[in-house]
C-alpha cells in the first residue's frame, strides 16, 4: 500500500545475479553428482544461497503484495503497550526470542530419519518446503495476528471461519500435543535404553535444576544468566563423572534400564514435574535448555564449517521405494510427513500468534522475524541431515533399524545391512560403540543418538583426544534429552490447563487451577494420554518411532494445513484473490500429503490395520510373534494398532472437515465484492508514538 | 566508541537471553509504570521476576516440538 518500490542499483543487481549463479551451481553439484561422495559444504552453500534469495524476493513479495505490511501502521505492541506482554521491542531481540521458541527437537529428528532415502530428497524438501510453505505459514500467521491485536490462532480461526471449525481445530491441537509429548519422550527412552552413562547424566539434571531453582528463589533472585552458567558447569561435570558410573560394576546397574522401565520413569517424572511449583524444577530447567540449545546449534554450525565432512550416504538410496527399515512408506507422501519441522511445522502457527506479534515494534519487521526465523530453523534441519549423512551408512542403518530386521548382535546386524548394499563389518559396529563409550549402537532409533554420533565425530575432528568422542556423544544426548524433558514438563502443564478448562464445562470447580483436586486429576489425565502412547512405543515390535513418528508428522502437517487454509481464506476476504495461490498451493499440497499418508496408514500393506490383523491371525492360530512373549502381549499390540488406526482416522476426518469449512468461507468471501476480514482499524504509528 | 558498542551489545544480549526465558525488560516496565500508572507501586526486580516466572507457564504454546 504505502510501499514505494525502490529500483535496485546496478551493483545490487549484479550481487543478486552472482548469488543466484552460486546457488544454482552448488545445488547442481548436490543434485547431479553421482557415484563419488560430495562435501557437505556444497549443501551448506546451496542452502544459504536459496535462503537469501527466498528471503529477499519471495519474502518481500509476500510482505508488500500479499500481506501488504505497512510500517506506518501502529502494531499491537504500541496500541496496547502494558510494559509486560505488549512491549515494542528491538527487532533482533524479538528475532532471538522467536527463534528460541520455534527451535526444538523436531528439526533435529525428522531429517535424521529421512536420511534413509539418501541426503538429496530430504535436502530438496527442506529447501523448497521452507521457502514456499514453512516460512510462508509462519510469516502470514504472524502478519494476520499483528493486524488483530496479537490474537491466537484459535481465536482467529473462530473469527474468520466460524465457531465450529475453531473448536475442531483446538481439539486437533490438544491431540497433536499428546502425540508430540509421547514421541519426544520416546526419543529419550530410545537414547537411554541400557545406557548407564546417558541415564546418569540425564538423571543429574533433576537435582541440578532443583538447586538452580532454590538459588534463583532465595539466594540471587532473577539472576538467570549467572545461575545458568553454574548449571552448565555442573552438567558438564556430570557428563565427565558419567564415564566412571558406566565403568563401575556397582553403580552402572543402578542406572541401567530397559525401554519399559524408562517409559514408566518418564511418566512418573512428567506427573511430578507438572504438579510442582514452576520455580522449583520447570523454570530453571527451561533456562538451562534454552541456552544449551542455542549454544549447541551454534557449535554444530561451527563444526560443520570447520570440519567440512564428506557425505558418505548416497544421494538417493533404494529405500525411496518404501521398503526402508527406519520408516515404512514411499517417498511420496512419507518423506513430506517425516520431515515436518524444518520444512513446515504447524506448531509454529501457535507461536507466531502467541507472544511474538505482541512484541514487534513495527509491521516492517515481521518478515525478518516470521520468514527469517523459519529459514534459520530450516538451516538447523539441514545441519542435522548433514550430520546423519556424514556417518558411515552401515553405522546409520545399524542405529536406526529395528531389531526385528537386523537382529540383536553385531554379526547379525552387519550381515543384514551388508545385504542391503551398505557393506559394514561387525568390528566397525563394535568400534563405533566403543568410541562413544556405549555397549551397543544397534536399534537406537529416534534421531537423537544418530545425531549425537554424527556430532561427536564432527567435534572429535576439531578437538581430538581419547575419550573426547564419548564425551561429545553424551553431551549431545544430554542436550537433546534436556530440552525434550522441558517440552514434556511444559506441555503436560499446558495440557493440564486445557483439560481443566474442558472439565470445567462439566463441573465448574474443576476449572480452578489452584485447586489440588482439579490439578491432580487433570494432570493424571494428561500424563495418562501421552503416557499411553509412550508405553505403546516402548513395547512396539518395530521399535516405536517407526509407528509413532508418522502419526506425529501427520498431525503436525495437518495443523500447518489448517493455518495455511486460514491464511488463504483471509487473503480472499481481503479481496486480494490474485494472490490466493501463495498460501493456497502449500495448503493443498499438505492436505494431499496428510490425507494420502493417513489413508495408507488406514488400509494397505503398511497400515495399522494390517499390523493388527497380522497379530490377530497369529493369535488365532496359536502362534506368538516377536516381541510378544505371551497371548496378553499379543492382544495389547493388536489393541495399540487399532487405537493408532482410530487416531489416524480422526486426523483424516479432521482435515477433511476443516477443508470443507474453509472452502465454504472462501466461496462466500469471493462472492462478496468488498473486504470482509476482521482486521482492526488502521491507526497511524505517528499519531500514537511518543 | 568501542566501549559504547560493547555496552550496547551486552544490553542486547542480556535482554534477548532474558526474553527467551519469558522475562521482559525490567527497566522498560518500570518506565511504563511511572509514565502511565504513577499510582501503582513499582515492584522490585525479584518481585517482577517471580511474577513473570509464574505467568510464563500459564498460557498455551510458547514451546515447540
Amino acid at each position: 500500500m504505502h510501499s514505494v518500490a525502490i529500483k535496485p542499483s546496478p551493483a545490487a543487481r549484479i550481487l543478486w545475479v552472482v548469488i543466484a549463479i552460486i546457488g544454482a551451481w552448488c545445488l547442481g553439484v548436490v543434485a547431479l553428482h553421482r557415484g563419488e561422495p560430495i562435501n557437505a559444504i556444497w549443501v551448506v552453500a546451496a542452502s544459504i544461497a536459496i535462503f537469501v534469495i527466498g528471503y529477499r524476493f519471495y519474502g518481500k513479495f509476500i510482505e508488500h503484495q500479499v500481506l501488504q505490511m505497512d510500517s506506518s501502521r501502529a502494531p499491537p505492541s504500541v496500541l496496547r503497550n502494558d510494559g509486560l506482554d505488549y512491549v515494542p521491542t528491538d527487532k533482533w531481540v524479538v528475532f532471538g526470542h522467536h527463534f528460541a521458541a520455534i527451535a526444538g527437537a523436531g528439526p533435529l529428528v525428522g531429517p535424521v530419519l529421512a536420511a534413509q532415502m539418501g541426503y538429496l530428497p530430504g535436502t530438496l524438501w527442506i529447501l523448497f518446503g521452507v521457502v514456499f510453505a514453512g516460512a510462508v505459514q509462519d510469516f502470514m500467521i504472524l502478519g494476520l495476528s499483528l493486524r488483530r491485536d496479537g490474537r491466537s490462532l484459535g481465536h482467529m480461526l473462530r473469527e474468520e471461519l466460524g465457531p465450529v471449525p475453531g473448536v475442531i481445530a483446538m481439539f486437533g491441537v490438544l491431540v497433536l500435543m499428546m502425540i508430540v509429548l509421547a514421541v519426544l519422550a520416546l526419543v529419550v527412552v530410545k537414547a537411554l535404553t541400557h545406557s548407564p552413562w546417558g541415564t546418569f547424566t540425564v538423571a543429574c539434571t533433576i537435582p541440578i535444576a532443583l538447586l538452580m531453582g532454590v538459588y534463583l528463589r532465595w539466594f540471587r533472585p532473577g539472576r538467570i544468566l549467572e545461575v545458568s552458567l553454574i548449571g552448565l558447569v555442573l552438567l558438564l561435570a556430570s557428563i565427565w563423572f558419567g564415564a566412571s558410573v558406566a565403568a563401575s560394576p556397582t553403580l552402572a546397574p543402578i542406572f541401567d534400564f530397559d525401554a519399559k522401565a524408562l517409559a514408566w520413569l518418564l511418566i512418573a517424572y512428567g506427573f511430578c514435574a507438572s504438579v510442582l511449583p514452576v520455580w522449583l524444577l520447570l523454570a530453571p530447567r527451561d533456562y538451562l535448555s534454552t541456552f544449551l540449545k542455542i549454544g549447541t546449534i551454534a557449535l554444530l554450525a561451527l563444526a560443520i564449517f570447520l570440519a567440512a565432512p564428506t557425505l558418505q550416504m548416497p544421494a538417493v538410496t533404494k529405500f525411496i521405494d518404501g521398503t526402508g527399515p527406519v520408516f515404512q512408506g514411499n517417498l511420496f507422501p512419507f518423506l513430506f510427513i517425516t520431515i515436518a519441522c524444518g520444512a513446515v511445522s504447524g506448531w509454529h502457527s501457535i507461536i507466531a500468534s502467541g507472544t511474538t506479534p505482541k512484541l514487534l515494534a513495527n509491521e516492517g519487521q515481521a518478515r525478518l522475524v516470521g520468514y527469517g526465523g523459519m529459514l534459520m530453523e530450516a538451516f538447523v534441519a539441514i545441519m542435522a541431515l548433514i550430520a546423519a549423512a556424514s556417518l558411515h551408512p552401515g553405522v546409520y542403518f545399524a542405529m536406526n533399524s529395528p531389531s526385528a530386521l537386523i537382529g540383536t548382535t553385531v554379526e547379525q546386524a552387519a550381515t543384514a545391512i551388508s545385504q542391503w548394499g551398505f557393506v559394514v563389518t561387525p568390528a566397525e559396529l563394535l568400534q563405533t560403540a566403543k568410541n562413544i563409550g556405549e555397549h551397543s549402537i544397534l536399534s537406537r532409533a529416534g534421531g537423537a543418538p544418530t545425531l549425537a554420533v554424527g556430532m561427536a565425530q564432527l567435534l572429535h575432528n576439531l578437538i581430538p583426544g581419547t575419550q573426547m568422542m564419548a564425551f561429545w556423544y553424551h553431551y549431545a544426548i544430554l542436550f537433546e534429552a534436556l530440552f525434550i524433558l522441558t517440552t514434556v514438563d511444559a506441555g503436560t502443564r499446558v495440557g493440564r490447563f486445557m483439560i481443566q478448562e474442558i472439565a470445567g464445562l462439566i463441573h465448574k470447580p474443576l476449572q480452578a487451577t489452584e485447586s489440588w483436586t482439579g490439578n491432580l486429576l487433570a494432570t493424571a489425565i494428561c500424563v495418562g494420554l501421552w503416557g499411553y502412547f509412550l508405553y505403546q512405543g516402548a513395547v512396539d515390535p518395530l521399535g516405536g518411532i517407526n509407528t509413532l513418528w508418522p502419526l506425529f508428522g501427520i498431525a503436525n502437517q495437518m495443523l500447518a494445513a489448517i493455518a495455511l487454509m486460514l491464511a488463504t481464506v483471509v487473503v480472499v476476504k481481503l479481496k486480494r484473490e490474485r494472490y490466493v495461490w501463495v498460501p493456497g498451493i502449500p495448503a493443498i499440497w499438505l492436505i494431499v500429503c496428510t490425507v494420502t499418508a493417513g489413508c495408507e496408514k488406514l488400509v494397505g500393506p503398511i497400515s495399522f490395520t494390517a499390523a493388527a490383523q497380522k497379530y490377530a491371525n497369529s493369535l488365532q492360530s496359536g502362534q506368538l510373534l516377536a516381541p510378544a512373549k505371551t497371548a496378553e502381549e499379543m492382544q495389547r499390540i493388536i489393541t495399540n494398532n487399532y487405537v493408532d488406526m482410530a487416531l489416524t482416522a480422526i486426523f483424516v476426518l479432521l482435515i477433511v472437515t476443516m477443508f470443507a469449512f474453509s472452502l465454504r468461507a472462501l466461496v462466500q468471501a469471493w462472492r462478496i465484492n468488498h473486504p470482509t476480514a476482521h482486521e482492526e482499524p488502521y491507526v497511524a504509528l505517528a499519531s500514537v508514538a511518543h | 566508541m568501542m566501549k559504547t558498542r560493547w555496552h550496547a551489545f551486552r544490553k542486547w544480549a542480556v535482554q534477548t537471553a532474558r526474553l527467551c526465558c519469558g522475562v521482559p525488560d525490567y527497566d522498560v516496565y518500570v518506565q511504563h509504570l511511572r509514565e502511565h500508572h504513577p499510582e501503582r507501586k513499582v515492584p522490585t526486580y525479584p518481585e517482577f521476576f517471580r511474577e513473570r516466572q509464574v505467568a510464563r507457564y500459564k498460557g498455551t504454546g510458547g514451546r515447540c516440538c
